[in-house]
Formats: structure tokens, sequence, C-alpha cells
């Protein structure tokens, strides 16, 4: 193939700006930078939390400054200063100051530019959105129509303040504070995120989303995610991530706790877009984030879908405890890494119960310089009788400067389980472009082509509206970015 | 730091004692080893490598050490045969750490290659020893290695000069035996040079009752294309140690094939690190693992590509029974540039009580784009339909169950290139499936 029109395809690719990476300039209060027990009470007084989540805060901060940053992953981690980061930031502040309670049209703005419309009656009918920017929930829609099936569906702070009951029945039960050195260093400071609970035989009418954006300078974003299916319910929840471009790395760690109850359904699907940094791999979001879902009831059902195509560097892996007997969990990733990005990502099963089942279905595109791994583990307990697991890597490497790893771990301690892993790496295959070309297709189509077709098994899992995005998102990426 | 420290304080006060029943050679690299062990300690759990086996623990029993190189006094020829007898092979005895040489194989070797002790090597020929000793097993980094090579005295040279082929394959039996528990540290040295071919098989078996500890730390040079192949057969029994690091270098077009076959052990831990060097360069992994009451086995391996067009297969298969622990840890390495690699590495294990623990991790880390690398593990039980099959035909449920089970470890077997050996190997899996627990027909030690 000609180099040439290769290297140049590439070129654009690389300097391809990333649509997401304006500011929003809007006033914002941000707490001072650093990190002690002061600012953990700060924010905890900020959000009128009662005294047993300051506890919680309190505990897992003090945890926390036990640990040490882990350095396990195949990442090449920057040196985090934690106490260079502010912890919270708030960019709502004038919506309080004004009586009327209307949202700043600045940040009306800025999500509608991200495709977001904040107005129910602009929005796309069949979702209901939770805007989240920085530390704050900007605004949850359709809230009213999904209350009148008994689902709540708010931020966190507000569910804490309405509900205190039901967070406090469930929060940290999924990931304690002492999970992990991010896990304890969200739940000491952890903001704004969404609280679901579909009640008892409901079946959630629309799709329930949140979308997050980075927007001030100097922060980090600690959502914490909840979400409670009860015995029969379902509901399909979507999340979106994008950020300004900076040349600072910006740190997001945030926790999500999934708990479903008997024969009940939860979707969960990710389209990661956090900015990726520029392409020598200054700036660009750390995404390490602890997300896990209990499948607590017989019969209960998870899958996580994600698209990972942003962030610097992704360090995360989706989990599911299965212990009601019978549940079934999937997990399906398309993880694209370019330029200098870096992820480590993959699941856990945890098999428990009795005759569970699990699906493990990775795919990993790597090019330019980065480095692409799947780490996953999959453990059978003593109990966990009947037991099945099929987990399926493939890798693709478009480039040989890139690097693509596979990790899986399997821990069998049951005799009658039935685990399956298979992996393969390799490049597009020249015959399957030649076939394209043959028939007029242009080299970067046809690379688009065998891109989104290699990544279907995943992204035909996406709802709708997101698999669009995501397939958009794929092809942005991956144009002509292999010869 | 505590497991360590009764180490430490052995070679400090008995260093003398150690060099002076050694060679010169072996006693260079000693005090640098010191140091790094010292530094390092023993490789803890938390060491990706040394994941799945508690070394500081099989350390901590206080066991002998044989420093004065006191002869035992046994004719293994008398008293010992090994279970792969009729091999037609040169037999040659490892006792303890010591090549035994007072009766050597009648069968005259081709002109130039020596089977002999280590340390005698040393003084004979240090211009072959030199350039190889300590080259591949490094002590910076692994504390395992710094431990053997603080102690070891003695252990195995084989040298098989260029374009030399060895038709007959070598024998090597190694015999743990000794009156009170015991810690050995044996260290193998295998050149095969240029466009030379060998054969090697390594039984071990402990032929007393009594707690052993092995470790074992091997360094083999495949020329350009030499061909070797090695295979390692371990009969020991329920209180024996094993730590076996191994690490080859592949030179251009070579061929190398390492069988490990664990049938009857206590805690085995085997590290094989194969570094392609060379284009065209193949290798070939084979291991087979059978373990029941409370055995453990552990391989870990690394091939490493380092250079284009070389091919790596890997095939592991254990099958646990009562409340072993089975471990495998695969990694193929691909770096930049090693371009049109082929590797495939499969891993496939039956779990058959739930007090067994399988531990499985096939890794692939590749930094070249033009490569085809596969990797497929399973861990199941057996066939239900094909077991419900053979009791329609009115075989027993054991004896279905027991023909499965051989056949899924056959495929091992199966790629034992001495036909002799893999005769042997069949009859001897087929018989530890029975549950007739292998002893050493033969062996007069053996009650």
């Amino acid at each position: 193939m000609e180099k040439n029109n290769e290297q140049a395809i590439i070129q654009e690719i690389a300097e391809k700006k990333y649509e997401y990476g304006f500011t929003t300039d809007v006033q914002t209060d941000i707490l001072e930078k650093g990190l002690n027990e002061d600012v953990v009470r700060l924010i905890s007084e900020k959000k009128g939390e009662p005294t047993w989540l300051l506890d919680f805060r309190l505990k897992a901060f003090r945890y926390w400054q036990t640990l040490e940053e882990p350095t396990w992953g195949h990442l090449d981690l920057p040196k985090i200063n934690y106490q260079d980061i502010s912890y919270y930031a708030d960019p709502t502040i004038q919506k309080k100051s004004n009586s009327s309670g209307e949202i700043d049209p600045e940040l009306m703005k800025t999500f509608d530019k991200l495709g977001i419309p904040l107005e129910e009656r602009m929005a796309l009918s069949g979702m209901a959105v939770d805007a989240v920017m920085d530390s704050v929930s900007v605004k949850t829609t359709f809230r009213e129509r999904l209350r009148e099936k008994g689902i709540i569906f708010c931020s966190i702070s507000e569910a804490v303040r309405e509900h205190p009951d039901l967070v406090r029945q469930y929060l940290g039960t999924v990931v304690p504070y002492r999970d992990n050195f991010f896990a304890a260093l969200n739940s000491a400071v952890f903001s704004d995120g969404s609280f679901v609970y579909i009640p008892k035989g409901v079946r959630c009418p629309m799709e329930l989303s949140t979308y997050f954006r980075i927007n001030a300078r100097g922060t980090g974003q600690f959502e914490r995610t909840l979400i409670v299916a009860d015995d029969d319910s379902y509901v399909s929840y979507l999340e979106g991530c994008t950020a300004p471009m900076r040349d600072e790395n910006q740190l997001h760690a945030a926790i999500v706790e999934i708990v479903v109850m008997e024969n009940a359904e939860v979707k969960y699907s990710t389209v990661q877009n956090w900015y990726p940094g520029d392409k020598d791999g200054k700036g660009g979001v750390l995404n390490l984030v602890t997300k896990r879902g209990h499948l607590r009831g017989k019969n209960s059902r998870l899958s996580w879908t994600q698209v990972e195509t942003g962030s610097a560097i992704t360090w995360k892996y989706p989990s599911c405890v299965l212990s009601g007997d019978g549940s079934q969990a999937e997990f399906y990733s398309v993880a694209l890494t370019n330029n200098h990005q870096q992820a480590d990502t993959g699941t856990k099963m945890i098999h428990l119960g009795k005759n569970t089942k699990s699906t493990i279905i990775s795919k990993g595109i790597s090019a330019g310089y980065s480095q692409n791994a799947y780490r996953g583990l999959v453990k059978v307990g003593k109990h966990a009788d009947g037991a099945r697991n099929y987990s399926s890597c493939d890798s693709l490497l478009l480039g040989d400067k890139c690097g693509a790893h596979t990790f899986p771990y399997m821990d069998v301690q049951n005799s009658t389980a039935v685990v399956e892993h298979e992996a393969t790496t390799s490049k597009i295959s020249e015959d399957q472009l030649f076939y394209c070309n043959q028939r007029g297709i242009p080299l970067e189509d046809a690379v688009g082509l065998i891109v989104n077709g290699y990544a279907k098994d995943v992204l035909n899992k996406l709802p709708m509206e997101f698999a669009a995005e995501a397939q958009k998102l794929l092809g942005v990426s991956l144009e002509g970015a292999v010869g | 730091m505590s497991v360590e420290k009764q180490y430490i304080e052995l070679y400090e006060q008995c260093r003398a004692m150690v060099n002076e029943h050694s060679a010169a050679l072996l006693n260079e690299p000693r005090d640098k080893a010191y140091e790094d062990f010292c530094r390092l300690g023993f490789p803890t759990q938390k060491q990706e490598r040394y994941k799945y086996t508690n070394v500081a623990e099989a350390f901590a029993p206080d066991y002998g050490l044989n420093l004065r190189h006191i002869e035992i006094p046994v004719n293994p020829y008398e008293v010992f045969r090994c279970d792969v007898p009729n091999l037609s092979t040169s037999l040659y005895f490892v006792v303890n750490d010591r090549f035994y040489d007072k009766v050597l194989p009648k069968v005259s070797l081709p002109e130039g290659v020596l089977v002999m002790s280590l340390a005698e090597a040393a003084k004979d020929h240090p211009e072959l020893v030199a350039g190889h000793y300590g080259r591949l097993a490094r002590s910076r980094k692994d504390g395992l290695n710094a431990l053997n090579t603080m102690f070891c005295q003695d252990g195995l040279f084989i040298y098989v000069p260029r374009h030399t082929v060895l038709e007959r394959p070598l024998q090597i039996i190694n015999i743990l035996r000794a009156d009170v528990d015991l810690m050995v540290n044996r260290r193998v040295l295998i050149v095969v040079e240029e466009g030379a071919e060998a054969k090697v098989l390594f039984c071990d078996h402990a032929i007393d009752d009594h707690q052993f500890l092995a470790t074992q730390v091997s360094e083999v040079y495949v020329g350009e294309n030499a061909h070797l192949e090695l295979y390692e057969l371990e009969e020991t029994h329920v209180k024996n140690h094993r730590f076996s690091n191994m690490y080859v270098d592949q030179q251009r077009s070579s061929t190398t094939t390492i069988d490990s076959i664990t049938l009857h052990n206590g805690l085995t831990r085997n590290r094989t690190d194969v570094t392609l060097n060379g284009e065209y360069a193949e290798t070939r992994m084979f291991g087979c693992v059978v373990a029941d009451k409370q055995q453990h086995v552990d391989n870990n391996t690394l091939i490493d590509h380092r250079v284009p067009n070389c091919q790596s297969t890997e095939l592991y298969k254990y099958v646990l029974d009562g409340e072993a622990v089975g471990a495998f840890a695969g990694r193929v390495l691909v770096r930049e540039g090693a371009q049109k690699t082929t590797s495939q590495e499969t891993n496939a294990n039956l779990v058959a009580t739930d007090t067994a623990h399988m531990y499985t991790q096939p890794m692939l880390e590749i930094y070249a784009d033009d490569v085809k690398c596969s990797h497929g593990s399973t861990i199941g039980q057996l066939n239900e339909q094909a077991l419900f099959y053979m009791r329609q035909r009115g075989i027993p449920l054991d004896e279905a169950r027991m023909l499965l089970k051989f056949a899924f470890a056959g495929e091992v077997l199966d790629s034992i290139c001495l036909e002799p050996l893999r005769d042997r190997l069949h009859y001897l899996v087929e018989k530890r499936f029975r549950g007739e627990l292998s002893k050493c027909e033969g062996c007069k030690l053996c009650k």
C-alpha cells in the first residue's frame, strides 16, 4: 500500500480535533486545592449531608491515607499529586444566587452543544437525562413522568436528602470504601452522580442516562452512581462523558454500584469519550473507575456494555458478583486506543450462586503508539455448582508501534464449572482490505468498515441512539489508521 | 525477612566451606548473589510471577545442607531403576547435587560430547563453562536464582559440540537421597552448539522418606540450526518440594522442545523462560500434570519473541483431584519489530473435585502488528455424553472416566517424539489414573 498516502491519513487522524474540547465560561465555585479532613467536611457541608454520610466519608478518608497508589496495571501512570487537585467545583452557583431557580443559559448552551438538550420538549423522547458538570448535577429531566411509576431518578445528593433510608441501605454495599485506593478516595470526596431506584415489578419506560462533563480547570471528577433494581424490574441505563482539551491530566475516579434483585434486569452502557490528550500524549483524562454490580436475587441479570475511545489512561474493570442462583451477567467491550493512550480494562465475573452464567466479549483496537490491555478475572467459588463462563478477547493492531495485551485470570474451585477462554491477536487481514479495494471502496473506508464489523458484536448490544454515536466515534478515530 | 535470615546467616558462616567444596568459576558470582538475596529475599505472592506459590513458606523449615559435600555411599546403578527403563539411553545419575561418576555407561559418546559434573567441568574446561554460567539465570532480579547461586556447589554439565548429533538420548536421573530433611541446590548447564542435535530426559526421584527441598537452576543454550529435545519427568513424593528455574536461549533456525510432566510430587514450581534470539527459531512447550491429595503444581512460562519470523506453541494440561492446587501462567511476549510471529498457547484443565483448585492465566503481550497469536484456556469436566455412550456399551463408570481422562492427557503425551518414552509415559499415566501410586518397581530402596 502507498506509504505516503497512509502516512497522510494517519497524520490527519492524529491531528483531528477533539470535537468536545471546548470550555464553558461559567461562574464556578471551586474549592481550594488540596485534600484533608476539613475538605471532606466542607464537601459534606456544602451538600447538606447527614452525619452518617459524613462519618462514612471520614472513615474512607482515614483509610485512604493508609493506602499506597497501586502500580500493578500495565500502564505508565503519571505521578498524581493529590494535593494539587480541587475536589469540588460547582458551576451552578448562579442558579442558587438568583431567586427564580433558572439554570444558567451558558450551561444550557453547553449541554445543547454536546447534544444533550436539557429542555424536555427538545429532548429525544424516551430518554431521561441527568446532566452532571464537575461536581454538581445541573438538571435531571423527565423526573415527574418517572415518579408516576414510582421510579426515582435524581442526583445522588438529592437522593441523600429525599430518600436517605434507601441510599443508606445500599451505599457502599457493592463497592466498600476499603475496596481499593481509588474507591477509598472516591468514598471520601464523592460528589454528584445519579441515583436510580426501580421499584418492584416496574419496567422503566424510558432509557435513563447520565452525562458527565468535566469543565473547570485543576479539578477532578469523583462522581458516584448507585442503581438499585428491585424484584422483577427492568432498566436500561446509559452513561456518556466528555471533557475540555487541557494539557494537564485531569483525574476521574468514580464509583458505580448496581444492585440487582430477584428476576430484575439492568443494562448499563457506557460510551466513554473523555479527552484523550493530544497526539504527543500531553494532557487527557485519567479514568480510574470502580464499577461493580451485585446480582443478589435469583435469576437476576446484568449486562455491561462499554465503548471506550477516550481518556489518556483507562483503568477499570466493570465487574459482576453473581451471588443469586441462576443469575446471568454479560460484559461487552470495545476499547480503542490511539496516539499515546493507554488502557488496561476488562471485567471480573465472580460466580458464587448456583447455575450462574457469564459471557465476556472484549474487542481491543490499538493504533498509533497506544497500549491496550485486556485483563479479566473469572472466579468460580466452591459452592457455585453449574457455573458457566465463556470469554472471548480479540485484539486488532493497527500499526507497528502500538501494543495489544491479554491477561486473563481464571480461578476455579468447583468441579462442575465450565470455563472457557479464547483470545486472538492479529492485524486487519490483507485479503479483506483487498476485497474491499477491488470493489472500489477506498482504503480508509474499508478499514472503517472492517473495524465496525469487528466491533459489531458489542455495538449491537447498545441502545439505538448510542449505537449510532459509538459507530461514529469508532469511525472518526479509525479511518485509514492502517495500511 | 525472617525466613531469609537463616539462609543469610548460614552463608555468612559457611562461605569458606561452600567455596572449598566447589570450583572457582562457581564461587565467583556467590558474593554478588548474596548481596542480591539480601536485597530481594524470597519472591512474595504479590509478585505477578509468584502469585500462586508461597515460596517463603516452603523454605521456612530447617533443612540440612550437605555443604561439606560428603559423599553419600550409594551406588545408584545397583539400588535404583527408573520408571523409564529400556530406553536404550545413555544413563547418568545425579545424587542430590552430585554427578555420580564412579560407574559410567559403557556406551561411548561421540567425540567431544561431555556429560559430567559441573564443578569438574569448571576446572577442566573453564573455557566452555565461563561464557555460559550465570549469563541467563541472573540473580539480580530473582531471589530464587540468587539463593541457588549462593549455595550451589555442583550439578550437571552437558556439552554437544558443533555439528555433532547424539543419536542416543541422554537420560539423567536426579535422585534425592538423605537420612535427614535435606535441601539441595543443583545447577544444570546445557550447551548445544551450532548444528548439533541432542535429546535429554530428566527423571526426578526422591527415594527416602524425608522432606526434600530442591532448587534447580538450568541454563540452556541452543545454537544456530541446533535441535534440542528436553523432557522432564517428576515422580517424587508428597514431601518433596521442587523449585526449578530454566532459562533457554535460542539462536537462528534452532528448534527446542520442552516437555514437563508431573506425575507425583509435593510442591512443584517450574519456571521456564525461553528467549528467541534468532530468526526462524521454533519453540514447542508441553506440560502434563496429574495431581491429587494436597499436591501443588505451578508452571510459569515466558516465551520472549525478540526477533521476527519465530514460532512458538504451548500446550499444558492438568488433571486435578483431591485437594490439589494447579496453576498455569503462560506469558507470550512479542517485542516491537518481531513481525511475522506465530504463537499459539493452549491450557486445558479438568477439575474433578470441589476441593481442587485451578488457577490459569494465559497471557499475550504484543508490540508488533503483523503477528498471529492466539491462546485458549478451558476448565471443565468430562463430557457427560461421552460417559453415557460408554456406559451404554457396558463400560463401567469408573473405567469410562479413566478412559476419558487418559485421552485428555494423551494429547500432551503424543507430542513426545521419543517413541519408547511416549509408550512408557502412556503406561505410567494410565497407572496413575488407576490410582496405583507409582512405586518405582525394581527399586530396592522402596519398601
